[in-house]
């Protein structure tokens, strides 16, 4: 197995909320966003699936994961840019490290940086059930590795 | 022109002030409350009524012998009197009070449609519908094997008229349709329908949500056989609403629930049910609400309809030619006579995103399909964004929006 050394979620994390200390009004914190959003890489259409949907109220998300010489990979697509800007922020933290990692570490950055309303939100859109779903296909690779 | 001068008196100021929580700031900006299709704010009055009533006169209603519950009960049917006068009914006895439109529209579908439609009846409803004026007939066409039929919209959002007659027939029992949409704004020929329903021998169900804050009503002269809103669209309190329906209809209709109140005599052997309106007021209401409601239709009545749509039909005008001069922009249910919602889509932008950065800057819209998936499926598109108006929106507003959706854009595009 490959070991290489990556930030730790909670590294990654503290790197984001940084850079969002740097923002002082609500514009350039969500251009920054926004353009997040632009750079996250499409979702092949493939994916594209029910399977893969978050089903959701307004924006529909789609979230892809595999498994990968011992660390999880998530790959996403969204519809609307906001919402793509914030998942492809879950990816930047939980994609490449391991699924115990991933399994016993509670998020903190999303309240960190102030977007605890859209991601609180009841709405299955809200970014919570975006973390739900990558914990249980973290949760369902690990299961398969433990017996294939 | 007498609209005119009544438009130059309404002192929209003066009305603002009577709206305590327009006074609020959201993430620091004057909040610009645009979701009024959703639900109105509510006035002073409204508020002190509903203080009034749990600080002076609680108690249960129509069944007391004491004095508190002789007052509430007057309160209660004071507000049924208003609300009689507020849509032109002949009698009190025609007013039933429910949590709401949906709810009404849902007493109608169970009650009177459990018995009169039958295997391969017809009900016919529109594109433009929200879903509380689809799911209801859709449950009880499947159970009475009864057959929906749709009366389409074109592009612009207009009701084909022409279609509709072409739907009716002899197998026609309901018509069910949105008077003004909530998505769009559009107003449907509502006389010609009822005229050309009756003309089979088929029911109209009048969907009065958006159009009871907005346009003078009266059922009688419309004819139509059930009229249903709700008092939350009408400045009023949440969970109350308004079925209107004919004498003649209710009373031969069957209860929706069982309860008190709605009976005559209760035996194991078998129960008799009390007249109508109380017939379809099973258990405790919502005392308070209807009380307060009544607070809410002598506001609007004050003020008048005609003046409060001129207001409105002006800023509507002002924020749609500011908002189509936006690139990417198109307006839907563009066609004259709409009332009060800016319903719009942008190239390329998602209505969510549009959502969230106006929020941003203070302004509340709705995104989304706002509850009429069938009429976004006819569009092709997955919602839009909506401005909705009520009488306290402001010429500044108006601007302020357009200005805070051009920013949005330019941050999206």
């Amino acid at each position: 197995m490959k070991m290489e050394t990556r930030p730790s979620i909670r590294a990654i994390e503290e790197e984001i909320v940084e850079e969002f200390a740097l923002f002082d009004d609500w514009e350039s914190k969500y251009e920054y966003i926004i353009d997040m959003g632009r750079q996250l890489a499409s979702l092949d259409t493939s994916y594209k699936t029910d399977a893969h949907r978050i089903h959701g109220c307004q924006s529909t998300v789609w979230v892809a994961s595999e498994y990968l010489d011992g660390r999880m990979q998530f790959h996403a697509d969204a519809d609307a840019m906001i919402v793509k800007g914030l998942v492809s922020m879950l990816i930047r933290v939980l994609s490449g490290q391991t699924p115990d990692d991933i399994l016993n570490t509670e998020l903190e950055f999303i309240d960190r940086i102030g977007m605890t309303s859209h991601l609180a939100q009841t709405r299955s859109n809200g970014l919570r059930a975006m973390v739900r779903q990558m914990k249980l296909d973290t949760a369902a690779w690990k299961l398969k590795q433990q017996n294939p | 022109m007498a609209s005119e001068e009544n438009h130059n008196t309404f002192d929209v100021r003066r009305i603002r002030a009577d709206f305590p929580i327009l006074q609020r700031t959201v993430k620091g900006k004057p909040l610009v409350y645009l979701d009024n299709a959703a639900t109105t704010q509510k006035p002073t009055a409204v508020i002190d009524a509903l203080t009034a009533y749990y600080t002076g006169c609680n108690a249960n209603i129509h069944r007391g012998i004491h004095t508190l519950a002789d007052e509430a009960t007057a309160a209660f049917e004071a507000t049924r009197e208003a609300a009689r006068r507020f849509i032109g009914a002949a009698s009190t006895e025609e007013i039933i009070f429910t949590r709401g439109t949906t709810e009404s529209i849902n007493l109608v579908a169970a009650s009177w449609g459990r018995e009169h439609i039958r295997e391969g009846d017809e009900i016919i409803l529109s594109t433009l519908e929200h879903h509380s004026n689809i799911v209801p007939w859709q449950m009880v066409a499947e159970e009475r094997g009864a057959r929906i039929r749709v009366v389409p919209v074109d592009e612009d959002g207009a009701f084909q008229y022409e279609a509709f007659l072409k739907l009716l027939s002899t197998r026609t029992r309901i018509v069910s349709i949105v008077h003004v949409s909530n998505a769009l704004g559009v107003v449907q020929p509502i006389e010609d329908i009822i005229r050309a329903a009756h003309g089979v021998g088929a029911q109209v169900l009048v969907d009065g949500a958006q159009s009871a804050v907005h346009l003078d009503i009266d059922v009688q002269r419309l004819d139509c056989d059930f009229f249903a809103c709700a008092a939350h669209k009408i400045y009023g309190p949440t969970g109350v609403g308004i079925l209107y329906a004919k004498h003649s209809i209710l009373s031969t209709m069957a209860p929706y629930q069982g309860g008190g109140e709605m009976i005559r005599e209760v035996r194991f052997t078998g129960t008799t049910y009390n007249d109508p309106p109380f017939r379809f007021e099973a258990g405790t209401p919502n005392i308070a609400d209807v009380v307060a409601f009544r607070a809410a239709i002598e506001y609007v009545e004050a003020i008048g309809k005609p003046v409060i749509r001129a207001h409105e039909e002006a800023l509507l005008a002002q924020v749609s030619e500011r908002v189509l001069k936006i690139p990417g922009v198109r307006i839907l249910g563009d066609i004259p006579g709409r009332i009060g919602v800016l319903s719009f889509t942008v190239d390329g932008v998602h209505p969510q995103d549009i959502g969230i950065l106006l929020d941003n800057q203070g302004v509340a819209v709705r995104t989304g399909h706002h509850c009429t998936q069938p009429l976004m499926h006819r569009f092709g598109i997955a919602g839009t964004t909506r401005a909705s108006l009520a009488l306290y929106n402001t010429s500044e507003e108006m601007d302020f929006f357009a200005t805070s959706l051009e920013k949005v854009v330019r941050m999206l595009s």
